[in-house]
């Protein structure tokens, strides 16, 4: 049975092949010195149990960024970054184009994903103290990759050029024009001239796909060679504070007796990641990409620009707050959350680590989560927003009505009282309720209220004739 | 002398690629008169949406090198005929909506009003809504190109 035997020689030095190959490649290229040594560096033994699997919000964001470029290029062999072109060759992406509207729908995901992956990332680290000495820079890495994610999100969706990303354009410049002292300067590179037009999408795409990500590429460089070269945080135990003189040697210590990132600690990152990318991939899949709204067109006024769910708290603070305090507001409030995170290791780099001894740096995540999070519901239901499509008062409402209260009721509808108001659950929501108006003023005030306006209500004095005022007076007097 | 050699060359080749970014900042704003349409075209005591297209546009602006305004008439003649408006809404810049029947302009994003004259009637704007330079040349509505109208500039 020699041939047997040869056979079996034959697969054992198949068998050998790879193993061989990863040998000869890692000699010639002298990775045991360089990739291996990296990926094997100490962690502290301590991310071997449960509470290793807070560690893994990094790796899995870096995922996510792998996927956006990889389909961020994907989309740029396609997408025609000119004004006249661009929404025609997102629409062919989206709908004609092979596994287009799959490749879209991950990039739209992966933006989100990105997002809140580094917000959870910044979250934990913060929490569990980690930016503390001696690790401040990783930090400020961290704070302006922030900055570059929310920047990506933010000129992405510009690129869709639909009538949103145009207006959402438009209101970028008129906010950067309300900065001090520079604020022309900035509306005029925000739109690379003097009005939103052929000049400005080149620019922004420009910014999105070279300009930002050459700036991620070499900040995210930074970050894991700070974060190999300061060594993972060892999990914070209460009571322990950081004491700078000795901090180092005890670290030092601790990796002595640590496990090697990898193979060791690293399968957690592994499982994470693989479930974020693919959490992407599966939402795509089912939901592919996002339909575009109307194409852009300066000369069509009816638009709602409003960005994606995770801007829309920041959508609402600026119809919320009173309008005097706006410029300050638009400016300064971007300007103190940056400046905040980028003194928070400068401020607060010794003393305890574990959140347990930090009420302060607990209340600072919760707070603003949770200011956040109402803004976005506020966002979403944009209750200032003025109803301007619609029918009128309800079939209900005017069943039965005598005369002058059914004409009433008719100019509640034409003269856009109901654009604002309410009545039986139909209408805006900006203003007063109407439902049981007539209950709460008498004739004389609603008469003056509607005539003369104030406190938001323009005065219809000029545009009801005496006869329509009576006739809507009337019709608000039998909502009771 | 390495330093300074790879500063000098550095701002050599760095000038004209400051100067073609920055560009935008010192091209003169558009102020050209542009027609908008016939006069007669414009009912007394009406307001209507007009689109201007700009006189230069680069060749692959499409659609954007257009600009709504809004066309209010208010006498038959003198130089209280007309009043253009920008169609920017004055609080962010978001397109304006006339009501022609309440005769207010309504904003759909953060629900600004304005009166037919364009002064605030409510909500946040912090000024009257941007007017345009305008002229009536024979039986001809020319109103004057603008920059980007913001709260700063006026």
């Amino acid at each position: 049975m020699s041939w047997l035997r040869a056979l079996r020689a034959i697969t054992a030095r198949v068998a050998m092949w790879p193993r061989a190959t990863g040998t000869w490649l890692g000699e010639r290229f002298e990775l045991e010195d360089s990739l291996m040594a990296v990926l094997r560096h100490p962690v502290p033994r301590e991310l071997e149990r449960p509470i290793g699997w807070w560690y893994v919000f990094g790796s899995a964001t870096l995922a996510i960024f792998v996927l956006q470029v990889v389909t961020g290029v994907g989309l740029a062999m396609t997408y025609v970054p000119a004004p006249n072109s661009a929404y025609d060759s997102l629409q062919f992406i989206s709908h004609d184009a092979t596994l287009g509207s799959v490749v879209r729908g991950m990039h739209f995901f992966g933006a989100a994903a990105m997002v809140v992956l580094v917000l959870i990332h910044m979250t934990q680290v913060y929490l569990f103290g980690a930016f503390k000495f001696p690790r401040e820079a990783n930090w400020l890495t961290g704070s302006l990759l922030l900055l570059a994610t929310l920047a990506m999100a933010f000129t992405g969706q510009l690129l869709r050029w639909d009538q949103d990303a145009f207006w959402s354009i438009v209101v970028a410049a008129e906010q950067a024009a309300r900065a001090p002292v520079i604020g022309n300067w900035l509306a005029s590179l925000v739109v690379a001239g003097a009005n939103v037009g052929g000049a400005t999408l080149t620019r922004f795409y420009a910014t999105h796909v070279f300009l930002i990500p050459a700036a991620v590429f070499g900040l995210i460089g930074l970050h894991l060679y700070l974060v190999i070269k300061r060594g993972i945080s060892e999990p914070p135990v209460p009571g322990v504070v950081i004491d700078r003189p000795t901090y180092r040697g005890r670290y030092e210590a601790m990796l002595r007796r640590g496990i090697p990132f990898w193979p060791d600690a690293a399968w957690r990152d592994a499982v994470i990641a693989a479930l974020a990318v693919l959490a992407v991939a599966i939402l795509a899949a089912i939901f592919g990409a996002p339909e575009l709204g109307k194409p852009p067109d300066p000369t069509n006024v009816i638009a709602d620009p409003r960005p994606d769910w995770y801007f829309l708290g920041y959508f609402a603070i600026l119809a919320l707050i009173p309008p005097a305090t706006e410029s300050i507001v638009i400016v300064g409030l971007p300007l103190f959350a940056f400046i905040f995170l980028f003194l928070v290791p400068l401020l607060w780099p010794d003393g305890e680590r574990h959140w347990s001894r930090r009420p302060a740096a607990i209340a600072a995540v919760a707070l603003p989560l949770i200011a956040y999070a109402s803004l976005t519901v506020a966002g979403i239901e944009s209750p200032w927003v003025p109803k301007l499509e619609g029918g009128g008062v309800p079939v209900a409402v005017t069943q039965g009505l005598p005369d002058a209260p059914l004409r009433g009721a008719n100019l509640f509808g034409s003269k856009s009282c109901f654009a604002c108001h309410a009545i039986a659950g139909a209408g805006g929501r900006r203003a007063p309720d109407l439902t049981h108006i007539g209950s709460r003023l008498n004739r004389d005030q609603l008469t003056s209220r509607i005539a003369t306006g104030g406190g938001g209500m323009p005065a219809y004095a000029g545009s009801l004739t005496p006869s329509e005022l009576e006739d809507l007076v009337a019709f608000l007097l039998v909502r009771r | 002398m390495t330093i300074g050699l790879s500063a000098g060359i550095a701002a050599i080749v760095g000038l004209p690629i400051l100067g073609f970014l920055l560009a935008p900042l010192f091209r003169a704003p558009p102020d050209e008169l542009v027609p908008v349409g016939a006069v007669n075209d414009f009912p007394v005591g009406e307001t209507k949406l007009v689109s201007v297209r700009d006189p230069s546009p680069l060749a692959w602006a499409g659609q954007t090198a257009d600009t709504a305004l809004w066309v209010r008439r208010r006498e038959a003649n003198g130089p209280a005929m007309f009043q253009v408006f920008n169609v920017n809404c004055t609080h962010l810049g978001c397109p304006v909506n006339w009501q022609a029947e309440a005769k207010i302009f309504l904003c759909p994003c953060h629900g600004g009003v304005f009166y037919s004259d364009g002064t605030v009637a409510g909500g946040p704007p912090p000024r009257p809504l941007f007017e345009r330079e305008w002229s009536v040349q024979g039986d001809r509505l020319l109103v004057r190109q603008q920059a980007l109208p913001t709260v700063k500039r006026g």
